[in-house]
């Protein structure tokens, strides 16, 4: 496949992003701390995956296999705007599976399946700021980072102990990052987080209108915030997948009808249509 | 402007593809073959090598390398340095002729540059970055003799599950040392890729480092 | 059997294809040019222009053509071409004691060097709906012309600053920052400010102008000087070593005039608010001036508690392109995130029926 002649490889120009790989390699080696960058506005909006967006674009080579999703899901409309843009930019090959993608670019999930050293995933952030609730100054939070200062985080989250009895944030789940940063795991529910510990992939974050970019590298500790006495439980629904019979995937649910009808399916529908596969298989 | 109030100057740009202004002294050596997907593929290197610290990984090649440079160092340099990085370069003239002409970097003082190629310059003497900005501690580019995993340093922290052996030969006297007082104290800190031939292996800040 | 919903990609082609369509509207009726967009909705391209951070006329046209009049989305269409375009370098300062003026008023003078031009205003107009305008084909009378004045017109800010009475800007030959190219950190500097505001959006600095004057932070303004007109821009290619005219764009120019007590270091003078747009923007370039001189209330040792006068309040909110993106971001699915809450909602309400 190739590119769109009228645009360089991957649409940035080249000093753009010698700009994005530089700010990626001390995000590497700076696991969990925010780096601004000079952000670029993109052609597509602010909030709809530009920082991803420009990670990835800065990453990708032409033999790299691309996966989006967006929910856990390659169909969900902005996925296929993204995927289509780089086809068009990079010519580059894309996939809906998991397990071919080189590199995934994901919104509020990250794959059921176990990532592997040879991947990168790139998340789309659209805060970065993991204090950004608690306190709106960047001014303010940059020196809490650099202190080291989250004690406002724990207060915040032993309030919703004293008033819900548990930790009561079921997404964008705070994680200290090797023992060092607060960081912002980005909008993905909190079942997600036990899954960025100890990953073998590599893992880059990009906030393209906040101006951020960050990073946990492969085998990195990644630990959401709790207390002894209150230990971080993931959530997802008590159920069980329509589609595939998982128990212990992250599951969506549908409304069949107005009067109290649902079903739970797997969110990541790449992970579900292999289940289906195998149990048509197996039959 | 003298009596006007600030800010009223603007960027020109152009319609047509753009012409790079290089610097007055060439060089009659060529960067990469292809600038594109060379530079990817070099960054890619790096960007597994400052993953996973201390795994050696390979750089893409040029078509022809001048006096002075490494292979490696050649290649991280065009990836990563341009018109927009302070650098120190201490390479000869040949080599400092090249870079000027294809990254169009200026060259400052090594206490004030973004990425060090320098015998000369000692780890300690980089710039740390700051505590709240800890992303501007420089990049150290340092020429070794061999490369060769298994063997040697005993690595351990961010990137490695367990533990990854490096041989460094060739590193300067005292690099252990300093190095442990670089990681100490991170989030500051320098981070170093080490080059030899056409291998690279990084040691970002945060990695632990034992005698083998 | 429910089988998950598929076909997202001819959707999206399907939805494109509508509007399309719809943006042509009745095909019966001659399609709209971009030149007479550039024509006759010039203060829509103006303001294209400003906000889209790119002075091209045509270009802001067609992008108001394309985006069938919706200006933000215009706006956003230029930033985005303009991001893909190599720089040349940078203009010198634009000259606007220069200008080739059109309109200039001042409301701190009754009269001045250079004298009051009021140019094309909206100003006195009544605004009654003018039904001749809906029958098209009828040519304006035409306005009497006087021979050109080459009167110097100088800047009322200079006059007062000759007497003492208002505080000169310090001056610098350092490169102003470029919040295209490096993120702001706070404090930010007045340059990048002035640059945050002259990108900002019309509406949302109008606002906070207006909150100024409502006693949210005000300093007592007046209209020193507005000038339109033509100034121009120069360049020098390194290449050439000296500097040439790359030609005339149209800017407007505001000057406030504020209220200054003065300080320990300081005698009491006027200070400035300083706005400076593309095009025709009388409305964006007041405004700006306003909010200019509420930033600098720390700078002034001012108490900086109103909305107007917190930096990182204002320069973080002012950019309608980044602002849109992210208020219509939320109609992207958000269906994983929801159903986190709804079982903690749903855990939440479990506990407090058994806890009856």
């Amino acid at each position: 496949m190739t590119h769109d002649p009228g645009y360089n490889f991957a649409y940035l120009d080249e000093s753009t992003k010698r700009m994005i790989r530089r700010a990626i390699l001390k995000a590497v080696a700076i696991p969990g701390h925010q780096v601004p960058f000079g952000s670029r506005e993109m052609p597509l909006p602010y909030g709809w995956g530009t920082g991803g967006i420009q990670v990835t674009a800065a990453v990708l080579g032409p033999a790299d296999v691309l996966k989006v999703i967006d929910q856990g899901s390659d169909d969900t409309t902005n996925a296929v705007s993204i995927r289509a843009f780089f086809r068009r930019t990079a010519g580059i090959a894309t996939t809906e599976s998991t397990e071919a993608a080189t590199i995934i670019q994901t919104r509020h999930r990250i794959p059921e399946r176990k990532l592997r050293e040879d991947q990168i995933l790139v998340y789309q952030v659209p805060i970065p700021e993991p204090l950004g609730r608690l306190e709106p100054r960047i001014a303010e939070t940059r020196r809490m980072h650099a202190m080291a200062d989250y004690g406002l985080m724990h207060v915040k989250l032993y309030e919703d102990i004293a008033r819900h009895g548990h930790i009561a944030t079921s997404y964008s789940y705070p994680v200290m990052v090797n023992g060092r940063y607060l960081m912002s795991p980005s909008p993905i529910p909190a079942f997600d987080n036990p899954k960025m510990d100890q990953m073998p992939a590599l893992q880059l974050f990009g906030a393209g209108r906040e101006k951020r970019i960050y990073a946990v590298p492969p085998y990195t500790s990644v630990k959401s915030l709790d207390f002894d006495d209150h230990p971080f439980r993931p959530i997802r629904a008590p159920h069980v997948c329509e589609l595939c019979g998982s128990g212990d995937t992250y599951l969506d649910e549908v409304l069949t009808d107005d009067v109290g009808g649902r079903i739970f399916v797997c969110s990541d529908t790449d992970f579900c249509s292999e289940r289906q596969a195998m149990k048509e298989a197996a039959e | 402007m003298s009596t006007n109030a600030p800010g009223a100057s603007g960027t020109i740009f152009s319609g047509a593809s753009g012409t790079t202004f290089p610097g007055a002294s060439g060089t009659t050596f060529p960067g990469f073959a292809d600038p594109v997907l060379d530079a990817q593929a070099g960054f890619r290197a790096v960007l597994q090598a400052m993953s996973r610290p201390g795994q050696v990984q390979r750089v893409p090649l040029l078509p022809e390398l001048p006096p002075g440079l490494s292979a490696a160092a050649a290649a991280v340099l065009l990836t990563l340095v341009d018109a927009e990085t302070r650098i120190r370069l201490a390479a000869g003239p040949e080599a400092e002729a090249w870079v000027r002409f294809h990254c169009g970097a200026p060259q400052v003082a090594a206490g004030a540059a973004q990425f060090v190629l320098d015998p000369a310059a000692g780890l300690l003497a980089l710039d740390p970055g700051t505590e709240e900005e800890p992303e501007r501690g420089a990049t150290l580019i340092l020429d070794v003799t061999a490369l060769e995993e298994g063997a040697g340093w005993r690595l351990t922290g961010p990137g490695i599950r367990e533990s990854h052996r490096l041989k460094v030969t060739g590193a300067p006297a005292g690099f252990l040392a300093d190095w442990a007082t670089n990681r100490a104290r991170t989030p500051c800190g320098v981070d170093v890729i080490l080059c030899a031939g056409d291998a690279i292996a990084a040691l970002p800040r945060s990695v632990a480092i034992e005698e083998g | 059997m429910y089988v998950a919903t598929k076909g997202g990609e001819r959707a999206i082609g399907a939805a494109h294809a509508w509007l399309d369509e719809t943006g042509r509207g009745d095909p019966a009726l001659p399609e709209l040019t971009a030149d007479q967009v550039q024509a006759q909705l010039g203060l829509a391209v103006d303001r294209v222009m400003a906000e889209g951070s790119c002075h091209d006329r045509g270009l802001a046209a067609l992008a108001v053509k394309q985006s069938r009049g919706d200006l933000i989305e215009a706006a956003f269409l230029l930033r985005a071409y303009r991001t893909t375009l190599p720089r040349f370098g940078a203009s010198a300062p634009l000259d606007t004691n220069a200008m080739a003026i059109q309109r200039r008023i001042s409301a701190t003078y009754k009269d001045l060097p250079g004298g009051q031009v009021l140019g094309p205003t909206f100003d006195y107009t009544h605004r009654l709906l003018d039904f001749r305008l809906a029958a098209a084909g009828q040519l304006p009378s035409g306005a009497p012309e006087a021979e050109a004045n080459n009167e110097p017109t100088p800047r009322v800010t200079e006059m007062l600053a000759r007497e003492g009475l208002m505080q000169r800007e310090a001056e610098s030959e350092a490169e102003p920052g470029d919040l295209t190219r490096e993120p702001l950190s706070f404090p930010a500097d007045r340059a990048l400010r002035l640059q945050a505001l002259a990108r900002g959006d019309e509406g949302f600095l109008l606002s906070l102008g207006y909150s100024t004057q409502r006693g949210y932070g005000g300093n007592h303004p007046f209209v020193g000087e507005i000038r339109m007109g033509e100034v121009a821009v120069g360049f020098t290619p390194p290449e050439l070593g000296f500097e040439i005219d790359l030609g005339d764009i149209t800017v407007t120019e505001c000057q406030m005039v504020n209220q200054f007590k003065g300080s320990r270091t300081e005698p009491p003078q006027f200070t400035r608010g300083y706005g400076l747009v593309f095009g025709h923007g009388e409305r964006k370039a007041m405004s700006m001036a306003l909010v200019d001189r509420a930033l600098r209330a720390s700078e002034l040792g001012e108490a900086a508690e109103a909305p107007a006068q917190q930096q990182e309040f204002v320069l973080s909110h002012c950019d309608n392109v980044e602002a849109t993106g992210f208020v219509e971001h939320l109609k992207l699915p958000h269906y994983v995130d929801f159903q986190s809450e709804l079982e903690n909602v749903r855990t939440m309400r479990a506990s407090v029926e058994a806890a009856k």
